[in-house]
């Protein structure tokens, strides 16, 4: 039933490393299993998107990676989702959701910077680490503004409340305070989901620039989207990995019936 | 196809449109009952209480001759028994609103307790005098006190805040609540750094509203054994021999607002009436002035909030 190639796509790339491997992966809500026995490898560095049909379970899966689901009653992980090069694996009983969330950023989907300055917004999760030097501060941010691409608009006020921000820039001050603490990993759930599409592209082009600094998984609803920005495409479908591959190969020639159907607009 | 009959439809319409300005009507009249009523109360204690009130009826102790009786050990002793009221009420309630909310697991035993809190603030007031001046009174050993009455009102109001706090800690979204803890903050660092500098607003309200609430509060008090008459005032707080001088005046006996209306408004002489009058207008104008200051704090604070 499931297609489980993952490593076809990562022999062709002898350079690449693996960040991440999800070895039998299972996730409930309560009794309903919403995901079902995963498997894949994760490329560090790259740009790996999560596609398929709403209710596929891409975002519960993604959420996996930083434990949300450990905020809320009732969730069971199983199997293992294990980071290199440490081997550690996340989902561990002794491994604290807290320590997984301070090695693996998150973007929503709906811009959520806090009812805060621009500045304490970025400086949010360098604090949350215990750092409150000024100066490390003020040097943290600006790079971290920069390397969102959000640093020329916002340098003049960023003590100024972050929601003066337009929508665009709001979601790109969201990848700065995640850029701030250097993660391994940032998930990006539907990003653009609620941009208009210059707000779209930008996030995009920065994205883009994030490749190779760190490893992002990126879940979309818009194909062409996954086509533009991603090196590694999963299409999951009612709770299962259907095929895991690289872009190119997944939308160029699909192996599984079932993705082909909904790369080419039969049903989704 | 025929052609629409468009006079049928403008009539029928009209018909219906009958029931709309008839509801309006009724909710008017409804809206009218509650307002003109509180209104009328307004203007007939302050026709005949307002040229009673002059500076000397703030600065006088109670009196045999109603025309040098004063409200001073009243407002004075309101004031202090909602300092011990505030001081107790607001710090339990508070963190006790934020553990529901944020610690504590959701189970048949939560469930419970939110149960009983919800049922609490329903509890009459004189129950909880029965119960303060066992516990408090009694037990305790505070006596008959500004701090057994403090702490009374302050059971009496901890459900609100209680609630208070939990309404305005969920209507945080829950996407702000994420983007911190993704951030790899411990419940602590997201309670302190956003959810109660968020919810601040909305605690304060249900704080302000429980307070006048509590300051118009007679039967508890009285059970515990507040003062009718009392021509004395409780040491200055902070003044006496420190450390435990300090705090005599939480030892001292006292009388409120309202209880030295109740006692004006048993006498039979018309001038006492008219003293009554005059108190109550200062106490309604107090539990005004604090929901007027709700309803600021909550515009103040709402402006820097958006999302």
């Amino acid at each position: 039933m499931v297609t489980n190639m993952p490593n076809a796509a990562l022999q062709t790339a002898p350079t690449s490393t693996i960040k991440a491997d999800i070895r039998n992966f299972n996730f409930f809500y309560g009794d309903f299993q919403a995901l079902k026995n995963v498997n894949m490898s994760i490329e560090e560095g790259r740009v790996t998107a999560l596609i398929g049909p709403s209710g596929c379970g891409k975002s519960t899966f993604l959420r996996c990676f930083n434990r949300m689901h450990d905020l809320y009653p009732g969730n069971r992980y199983e199997g293992e989702i294990v980071f290199h090069p440490d081997n550690t694996n996340l989902l561990a009983a002794d491994v604290d959701p807290i320590e997984v969330r301070m090695r693996v950023g998150m973007v929503f989907q709906k811009p959520n910077p806090f009812p805060k300055s621009i500045f304490e917004n970025v400086a949010y999760g360098l604090r949350v680490r215990g750092e409150s030097k000024r100066s490390v501060l003020e040097e943290k941010v600006e790079q971290a503004l920069n390397n969102a691409a959000l640093w020329n608009e916002a340098k003049d006020r960023l003590h100024e409340p972050a929601y003066n921000l337009s929508g665009g820039q709001q979601q790109r001050l969201c990848i700065a305070r995640c850029l701030a603490t250097d993660p391994e990993m940032i998930l990006f759930d539907e990003p653009t989901s609620a941009l208009d599409p210059i707000a779209t592209a930008s996030i995009e082009e920065l994205i883009d620039t994030l490749r190779g600094k760190v490893t992002i998984l990126i879940v979309t609803h818009s194909m062409q989207q996954a086509a533009r920005v991603s090196d590694f495409t999963a299409y999951m479908y009612l709770g299962e990995m259907i095929e895991y591959g690289k872009t190119d190969d997944i939308f160029v020639k699909p192996r599984d019936k079932r993705t082909e159907d909904y790369i080419t607009g039969k049903f989704g | 196809m025929a052609l629409p009959d468009t006079a049928a439809i403008r009539t029928m319409v009209q018909k219906h449109k009958r029931y709309d300005h008839m509801f309006a009507i009724l909710g008017l009249l409804c809206l009218m009952v509650g307002l003109l009523t509180l209104l009328a109360l307004l203007v007939d204690m302050g026709m005949r209480g307002i040229p009673r009130i002059d500076w000397g009826f703030f600065t006088e102790f109670p009196s045999r001759r109603a025309a040098n009786a004063g409200i001073l050990s009243a407002w004075v002793g309101s004031a202090l028994v909602m300092l011990v009221t505030a001081a107790a009420a607001i710090p339990v309630g508070i963190a006790a609103g934020v553990y529901l909310e944020e610690y504590a697991r959701k189970n048949w035993f939560t469930d419970i307790i939110e149960i009983n809190i919800s049922n609490l603030a329903g509890v009459p007031s004189i129950v909880y005098g029965l119960l303060a001046l066992g516990l408090f009174v009694y037990q305790f050993n505070l006596g008959q006190s500004i701090l057994s009455a403090g702490l009374t009102l302050a059971l009496l109001i901890l459900p609100v805040i209680i609630v208070a706090t939990r309404e305005a800690i969920r209507s945080i979204p829950g996407q702000i609540r994420e983007g911190a803890y993704a951030l790899g903050a411990t419940k602590w660092q997201a309670v302190h750094d956003h959810i109660l500098p968020y919810s601040t607003s909305g605690i304060l309200t249900g704080v302000i509203i429980g307070m006048a609430r509590a300051i118009g509060e007679t039967a508890p008090i009285i059970t515990i054994g507040a003062l009718t008459f009392i021509a004395f005032l409780p040491p200055v707080p902070g003044t006496g021999e420190p450390p435990a001088g300090m705090f005599d005046w939480l030892f001292s006996p006292f009388t409120v607002m309202p209880i030295q209306m109740f006692n004006w408004t048993s006498r039979p002489e018309e001038a006492f009436q008219v003293n009554a009058a005059a108190a109550g207008f200062v106490l309604v104008f107090m539990t005004l002035a604090m929901n007027g200051l709700a309803i600021w704090i909550r515009y103040r604070l709402r402006k820097n909030l958006k999302w």
